[in-house]
């Protein structure tokens, strides 16, 4: 069972879900990094947790020695068996060449830089419309009531599927991935999205839409369709890869322009400093961290890791190495070079990254454009997620 | 100035595309490519930038 002791010694016995860790991992790896650059722990299983930019991108690298048959930061049910519900897990992500290489390639082309520029006028209707919801009231969740709302309405309609579930999805997907430690809840949510998928699955094998889920259908590979079980993996996790990430980039980013109000008043005055900016908020509040599986005994960095162990793949923390960025912990809206891995490194890159940038840009934009001045409201919590995915939950923001 | 990315390392991050888009393209796959034969010289900035904010270090010149 997941122990929840407060941790005193980060390099061998770390927990992500520890709170310290969840409000304020940065100062833990900053010490990490000169102490001890790969941590362990063994709370939920014997995990490795590397703080250095050059170790998370060569284990990246090497998917000889470090599968992603096993992403999940929470072992999910005993010896991690719930993340292979579904025969071939969440393809491509929870998988290796050969089979990520051909999902992948039939996933790609729906996130192509063309294809997410054409959702552009949907996404900016969409914040419009959230905003216009709360603008006159004076103060709003920033979390709740906008980031949340956005990239979950988006990812529907490529999907294919009803945004009036939208609730639904979000429910599910934090089931999954932020309440992964607990197992009934975990699994609940599992099976109601499959479920849900499922059905979408058999409307569409009747009557064919437009839609990813009915292309996935129709698709052969080696004159052969698409077993059902590829297809349900890969629609699980574009509504679970494409709802937490964003929405926590969003806020965090919308965190920082509140807590930074020269920051704030400098990206209004210079709205081209945009795309820069939002590199620097990627890279300084990267909101995924990936596990992989160590396949066979290795040493790495001096580490002996033995098959089976897992490698929680920090970005968020290589992000912050002052070995490859200078002021790393500082947020410097106009950082020229930015090498940052917040979409991974490697053959896994996230592959909806053009995506997310496009919904954080506009979401950026708009928000900005409507309410170009606030502030986190004085008395109320500002609650953080953590794990698999860290950011805002609670962000309660005025605007007077 | 010359460039060339490397095909086996360019994982689609598309950072080139973003801060050059006179320099590179990106397939539907994410694949980028240059598509300058020479850098004109106003653009040779735009070049270090991508070269220098490439993730995967796909991105180098040639020659010199």
């Amino acid at each position: 069972m997941a122990r929840t002791a407060p941790v005193s010694d980060w390099a061998r016995d770390f927990d992500v879900l520890d709170q310290r860790y969840v409000a304020d991992p940065f100062s833990i790896w900053d010490d990490l990094r000169t102490t001890c650059p790969i941590a362990h722990t063994d709370r939920r299983g014997s995990n490795w947790l590397p703080t250095r930019y050059e170790d998370v991108t060569a284990i990246a690298h090497d998917i000889e020695h470090f599968s992603s048959l096993k992403v999940a930061v929470i072992p999910m049910g005993p010896d991690g068996d719930g993340e292979r519900d579904l025969e071939y897990g969440l393809p491509p992500i929870s998988s290796d060449p050969p089979l990520h290489t051909w999902t992948r390639r039939l996933l790609l082309p729906w996130f192509s830089h063309q294809r997410v520029e054409s959702y552009v006028p949907l996404t900016r209707e969409l914040c419009r419309g959230l905003l216009d919801g709360f603008v006159d009231t004076g103060g709003a969740d920033a979390a709740v009531d906008y980031a949340q709302q956005i990239p979950v309405r988006v990812i529907a309609r490529i999907l294919g599927v009803s945004s009036d579930m939208a609730d639904s999805f979000t429910g599910w997907v934090r089931d999954v991935l932020e309440f992964a430690d607990d197992d009934e809840r975990r699994s609940q949510g599992a099976d109601q999205l499959l479920e849900y998928f499922e059905s979408q699955l058999a409307q569409r094998r009747r009557v064919p839409g437009d839609d990813l889920l009915s292309e996935l259908l129709l698709t052969e590979v080696d004159g052969a369709p698409l077993d059902e079980a590829i297809i349900l993996g890969m629609a699980a996790l574009i509504l679970i890869a494409g709802v937490d990430t964003t929405w926590s980039a969003i806020g965090s980013s919308l965190w920082h322009l509140a807590t930074n109000p020269d920051d704030q008043k400098r990206l209004v005055a210079e709205p081209d400093l945009m795309p820069t900016a939002m590199e620097e908020l990627l890279r300084a509040f990267a909101p995924v961290t990936m596990a992989r599986v160590v396949t066979g005994d290795v040493e790495f960095g001096g580490c002996p890791m033995k098959e089976g162990d897992k490698v929680l793949m920090n970005f968020p923390a290589a992000n912050r190495d002052p070995e490859v960025f200078d002021r790393a912990d500082d947020v410097v809206l106009d950082r020229a070079h930015n090498r940052h891995v917040a979409f991974g490194s490697g053959i896994h890159r996230c592959a909806g990254s053009n995506l997310a940038r496009m919904e954080m840009r506009v979401a950026l934009e708009e928000w900005l454009r409507v309410i170009p001045s606030f502030a986190l409201e004085e008395g109320k919590e500002v609650l953080w997620a953590g794990g698999q995915v860290r950011g805002p939950r609670l962000l309660p923001v005025v605007f007077p | 100035m010359k460039i060339r990315i490397d095909p086996e390392k360019c994982q689609g991050h598309a950072r080139c595309y973003a801060l050059a888009r006179e320099l590179f393209a990106v397939d539907d796959y994410g694949q980028a490519s240059v598509i300058v034969d020479e850098v004109p010289t106003e653009l040779e900035g735009k070049a270090d930038l991508a070269i220098a904010n490439c993730p995967e270090y796909a991105i180098e010149r040639v020659g010199d």
